[in-house]
């Protein structure tokens, strides 16, 4: 029996993904593979078509043309058995603010056959104060953790967090790294975009810089570090240490990563 | 399955907490819940779907309620002999608000509508003047019971003899015919914000996208809306036809079911239509201009506050088909009336109809990112 647990295969393929939207070319032949148990980093300027991607491997758009197999699977033939093992954050949702963190989870726990326990969870991403809060009551931080809380409830294999920490405080940014780690120590898979190079080196084992829709340079954070030629670089300050990913980043793309 | 750290499924035989875990952990019993609390925690759409409707009744069956006959208002000019005689006379029908001018004054009276009427006495003993405007019916009615009354006080005798029994007939003052038209008023608002604003905040908020991400049915969604829909249903009637009828006496003469039975189909039929102005609009602000838009006709034509009957004749089958008009009219022909189920079939199968093509409608139409 293959399980989709198999390390030799990989959590998520993309191959040659096409998505036109009226009058731009969100993603244009674009490529990836993910393996099982990787932490992996999408990186791009704004528009590049990042989270357009990362919607079609989470079933919400459908591609122009190109194929995506997640974890083994099919959207057109397994869709349900998919949003099963997906747990998804997406970069704008706003949750009910009327619920507590608790009935909140509780609607979401519901819609898996196999889902994990609340309190749990709660427990999972330090929410255990604010169990029975109003949402609409919560700091960033704790409905960034809430949001992350109900992609973990229904217990997934494959996690898709989409800039899970743009706008929080430095300690809130630690405390969704330390979840992101935990879950990827269960042999679990991540895929998730940032514009934070910091973060990209610190949980990511590879990265794909996206840009005009399609990976321009994919590696591990130190690959592509060392691949770069310090002496193209513009110069912002005297330089004591060696390139960072974000000098990675301006060479490539010749923007920088907020750009819009 | 390998690795993965869920709930142990519940199998075998039931206890009370199992089952209890059951109905937890159903997705539709959640989804229901969600939609009470939302609604519970809003304290203005409590107060529109409550209590306001209670106030309007209050206020306009105060304002329009029944009173005694009404008083009419009479001048008398005292400066003949006769004004006396004349008065004393007038002062025996308790309906007759008499007051005594001198000549100018009584003519302001007139001019001003303080007066209905001026009686003015003649020189001579048996003569009498009546000065009124004969265009204003209350005037006209003001000489009648002014003459009769000098006529008695001179000495006239009635050839036939007359009694007077009063009656007032529940079922035929406005607040029984408010209370219907409120009631399909209120149905009709809470089906269509209900669902409608409360679906368009939650595309809006991205919220809708997001459970479109997970495996929740998307039939079992819409149908939240519906079952918190139906509880709320029966509190909205209870109050308002029992405010009704224990502060007014707004009588019940049609079956209590048959009466519940049509704001049952109102309410899912209005679902629909709520169903449809919700199923494409982004914003709160753009369904809200829909709602209004589908509403506001239906307040003026569809019989909430006046009857429909005062349109021209030429729009009455347009303004029968319309679905706020069959609820209005089945609901009055039950209540005041006591029309049976049978008679009632035309107005139904408006209703049924129009829930029926929203409803697909909206299906074909929804946006459910």
């Amino acid at each position: 029996m293959v399980t989709p647990f198999d390390n030799s295969a990989p959590a998520l393929r993309v191959e040659g993904l096409r998505k036109a939207y009226d009058d731009v070319v969100a993603v244009d032949g674009l490529n990836l593979q993910v393996l099982t148990g990787e932490c992996f980093g999408l990186l791009g300027p704004n528009g590049a078509g990042k989270t357009t991607t990362i919607e079609i491997c989470e079933g919400l758009l459908t591609a122009d043309s190109g194929s995506v197999e997640v974890l083994g699977r099919h959207w057109e033939s397994d869709a349900r058995d998919l949003r099963e093992l997906l747990g998804i954050q997406l970069q704008d949702t706003q949750l009910s603010e009327k619920l507590t963190v608790d009935e909140t989870l509780t609607l979401f726990q519901s819609f898996y056959r196999d889902a994990r326990d609340v309190g749990e969870v709660i427990d999972h991403v330090d929410l255990s104060e604010k169990r029975y809060s109003r949402v609409g009551g919560l700091s960033g931080g704790q409905k960034q953790r809430l949001a992350v809380a109900c992609a973990l409830v229904g217990n997934p294999q494959l996690l898709f967090l989409d800039e899970p920490t743009t706008g929080l405080d430095p300690v809130s940014r630690r405390q969704l790294w330390e979840l992101i780690s935990q879950f990827q120590a269960e042999g679990r898979t991540i895929v998730l975009t940032t514009h934070y190079m910091e973060e990209a080196e610190r949980l990511c084992d590879r990265v794909a810089i996206v840009d005009h829709g399609h990976v321009i340079a994919l590696g591990t954070p130190q690959e592509l570090i060392d691949a770069v030629d310090v002496s193209h670089l513009p110069p912002p300050e005297p330089r004591k240490t060696s390139a960072t990913l974000e000098d990675v980043f301006v060479s490539l793309t010749g923007r920088t990563l907020r750009d819009e | 399955m390998g690795g993965r750290a869920g709930a142990p499924r519940a199998s075998g035989g039931t206890t009370g907490r199992e089952r209890g875990d059951r109905f937890k952990r159903s997705s539709m019993v959640q989804l229901t819940l969600v939609r009470f609390r939302e609604f519970i925690r809003e304290p203005e759409a409590v107060f529109w779907t409550f209590i306001f409707p209670i106030l309007l009744a209050a206020g306009l069956g105060i304002a329009f309620r029944q009173r005694g006959p009404d008083k009419v208002l009479i001048g008398v000019v005292t400066s003949s002999p006769g004004s006396a005689a004349v008065i004393q006379s007038l002062a025996k029908d308790s309906t007759l608000v008499v007051t005594a001018y001198d000549d100018s004054a009584a003519a302001r009276a007139l001019r001003t509508g303080k007066v209905a009427l001026l009686v003015v006495p003649g020189s001579a003993k048996d003569s009498v003047r009546y000065v009124y405007d004969r265009g204003r019916s209350e005037a006209v009615n003001a000489r009648l019971m002014v003459d009769r009354a000098v006529q008695i006080g001179a000495g006239r005798v009635d050839a036939v003899r007359a009694t007077d029994t009063y009656v007032t007939e529940a079922g035929s003052r406005y607040i029984d015919f408010l209370i219907p038209g409120l009631l399909g008023m209120n149905l009709m608002g809470s089906s269509i914000w209900g669902l409608g604003f409360s679906i368009v905040t939650a595309r809006s908020k991205k919220l809708l996208k997001r459970l479109m991400a997970t495996p929740m049915s998307r039939a079992q969604y819409l149908l939240s809306y519906l079952c918190s829909r139906l509880v709320f249903l029966i509190l909205e009637v209870v109050t308002l036809v029992g405010f009704g009828h224990w502060a007014f006496g707004v009588p019940l003469r049609g079956s209590l079911a048959t009466l519940f039975l049509i704001c049952l189909l109102a309410a899912i039929s209005f679902g629909g239509l709520g169903l449809l102005t919700a199923s494409r609009a982004k914003t709160t602000e753009a369904v809200s201009g829909i709602m209004n838009f589908i509403m506001l006709p239906m307040w003026i034509f569809s019989g909430v506050f006046f009857s429909s009957a005062n349109f021209p004749h030429t729009v009455q089958p347009v303004i029968k088909l319309l679905p706020l008009t069959a609820v209005n009219d089945a609901l009055r022909a039950n209540m005041l009336e006591g029309a049976s189920l049978a008679a009632l079939s035309p107005q139904l199968l408006v209703i049924v109809v129009w829930g029926v093509v929203t409803f697909f409608a909206a299906l074909k139409l929804f946006r459910w990112r």
